[in-house]
């Protein structure tokens, strides 16, 4: 694929995105059990907004990782790192062998994403609320330098209380980053608590649209309208573009969805089993 | 210092088309000319200095050459988790400027005072520290540091501080010390703004008869390992001097290398400040004076220090 050539033209196939999106959180949970890795409900969480990214929107080149005109997908909240990781190696980013040494010793597949270190990892994330500073200041070297890439953010819905979060997004709007992207993984939930009863988001769209953005809701699971929302970035508004994506933690098994405990337990063998049984892998 | 820096920086984003400036909403009026001449790569990023600390990394990690600039609390301690994570950790060659070094701003209390940064900076990986001792010091700090490809925080003093230099350094080197004065006697090993302190201080020795070397540490970091073998074997006293905390500054840099070089040091003393925040209204002399870092409080503890011998 030539990353100077955007993909906007390409039909979505929502059926086999969504095919697409089983196999990834598939390859997330064996991982998840093979590492005895905390974090898995965040990941799956999240893989219908990284399938969409990975699998549609992203103009980026495994072949070609540091290519100056690719987009950007950060993933700021890096403890899903597991999704990102399948991801890459899925797309050819580097051996999906290497999946296997998620977490392990010598590795350079850590719990959270690493710097300077993995093709196709653009920023190293893990603390809450850098990743969308860092995408702003990548969207405006890219409009000093001419290169006219798109910056997408992935944010959990617990990462908005981070105050940097709401920095950036005033700054966004002040310079008019049209080509941002935030996505936010709106699963109710951070690592200890409901999100609302921890600090009040709600309304969070309306958050976002008071700082400036274009902000809309939208269903974080459905893989096809996510990759068309996501696709129209710019979308002609002048204004960075922000979609909630509501979601369910642990989604795709039914003994992981909206149980925080899987935020940091990790499947046993047989639980791998069924939950695979369950996504139609089996 | 701040004028040179404004002015350099204006120069350099002539040759380099990379070179942006990102202010945290101080400095009115000062960078006029930048704006002037490259208003599309300024930016005043608002009283925000975690993000501007990411955007200047996004930046970096994006082949520009950033230069990030506010009050030196605010763009140290305030976003040091951004420094770290997002400029140290991706190598990401931002430069730090922060303006108003130790007590410079003292009469504005110790919200804005900066006694800590050297120590917080220092020990991040990947970082470079550079207190430069002069205008000439500021300028030639920018330009090197602009044309390296590493994160480097470089600490101002503020402005109209005597110029110790005769002219450009047109041989500046990070992590190369300069030797302002030769002596035999005492070594004074000055970073920072305490440059036009340290040369105050060996010239009243003089007048007592002890001869005392200058020598400008600007950079903290890396230490200028071969000075300090050097100092410490010619000299019976070496003294660093900055207007920074004893803990985690320029001296307590000296003493850790010491001690993992094994060099013994004949006598050595650290001018500094105190762990305690300077809680007194009134300006920079004042606050020196108080806390014995004005040049005849240098002078009579040296001459002191030979005297026991």
């Amino acid at each position: 694929m030539n990353v100077a050539v955007r993909r906007s033209e390409n039909r979505i196939d929502a059926g086999a995105l969504k095919h697409q999106a089983a196999q990834l959180r598939g390859k997330v949970i064996e991982m998840s059990h093979a590492a005895q890795a905390a974090h898995l409900a965040s990941s799956l969480s999240c893989a219908d907004v990284v399938t969409a990214a990975y699998w549609h929107v992203l103009n980026i080149d495994p072949h070609e990782p540091k290519h100056p005109l690719r987009d950007r997908f950060i993933l700021s909240k890096g403890h899903a790192a597991a999704a990102l990781y399948a991801a890459l190696a899925m797309k050819g980013f580097f051996p999906i062998e290497e999946l296997d040494t998620y977490c392990k010793d010598g590795g350079r597949l850590a719990e959270h994403p690493p710097a300077n270190l993995l093709p196709g990892v653009e920023a190293a994330t893990g603390s809450l609320g850098h990743g969308l500073p860092l995408g702003c200041g990548m969207a405006l070297s890219g409009r000093i330098k001419g290169e006219s890439f798109r910056v997408f953010a992935l944010l959990s819905d617990g990462e908005n209380n981070e105050g940097s979060v709401w920095e950036a997004a005033m700054f966004a709007a002040a310079q008019k980053l049209e080509n941002v992207c935030v996505v936010v993984d709106y699963n109710k939930w951070q690592a200890t608590a409901r999100s609302n009863e921890t600090l009040m988001l709600a309304p969070l769209a309306d958050k976002w649209r008071a700082f400036g953005w274009d902000a809309r809701e939208i269903d974080g699971h459905d893989v096809g309208a996510l990759a068309e929302a996501m696709q129209r970035v710019p979308n002609g508004s002048g204004k960075p573009v922000a979609l909630i994506a509501h979601t369910v933690k642990g989604k795709g098994v039914s003994f992981m969805e909206d149980d925080n405990n899987w935020h940091y337990r990790a499947p046993t063998a047989d639980e791998v089993v069924k939950a695979r049984k369950e996504l139609g892998l089996a | 210092m701040r004028n040179a820096f404004a002015d350099e920086l204006t120069r350099l984003g002539d040759d380099d088309p990379r070179v942006v400036m990102l202010s945290g909403d101080i400095g009115n009026r000062l960078f006029d000319k930048f704006k002037a001449k490259h208003e599309p790569r300024f930016f005043n990023c608002g009283v925000a200095e975690a993000n501007m600390m990411g955007v200047a990394a996004g930046m970096a990690m994006n082949g520009l050459r950033p230069v990030a600039y506010t009050i030196t609390p605010f763009i140290t301690t305030r976003c040091l988790e951004q420094i770290r994570t997002d400029v140290c950790y991706h190598e990401a060659p931002v430069t730090i400027v922060a303006v108003g070094a130790g007590l410079a701003y003292s009469g504005l209390g110790p919200t804005h005072h900066a006694c800590e940064d050297i120590s917080f900076l220092r020990s991040l990986p990947n970082m470079v520290v550079i207190c430069p001792g002069d205008a000439f010091e500021v300028r030639a700090a920018l330009r090197a540091s602009l044309k390296q490809d590493h994160p480097v925080y470089i600490r101002l003093g503020k402005k109209g501080e005597p110029v110790v230099h005769k002219g450009p350094l047109a041989d500046f080197a990070i992590g190369k010390a300069i030797t302002i004065a030769r002596g035999g006697d005492v070594c004074l090993l000055s970073t920072g703004n305490m440059l036009p302190e340290a040369v105050e201080a060996a010239h009243q020795l003089e007048q007592q008869g002890i001869s005392a070397e200058v020598v400008s540490f600007h950079t903290v970091k890396p230490l200028d390992e071969t000075c300090l073998t050097d100092v410490f074997a010619r000299f019976p006293l070496v003294a660093t001097i900055e207007e920074h905390s004893r803990i985690g500054g320029f001296g307590a840099a000296v003493a850790e290398w010491l001690v993992d070089t094994r060099v013994t040091p004949r006598q050595f003393i650290r001018f500094g400040t105190p762990d305690a925040f300077f809680k007194q209204s009134g300006e920079q002399e004042f606050a020196r004076e108080a806390l014995g870092l004005s040049a005849h409080q240098i002078a009579d503890k040296i001459t002191a220090a030979l005297r026991q011998g």
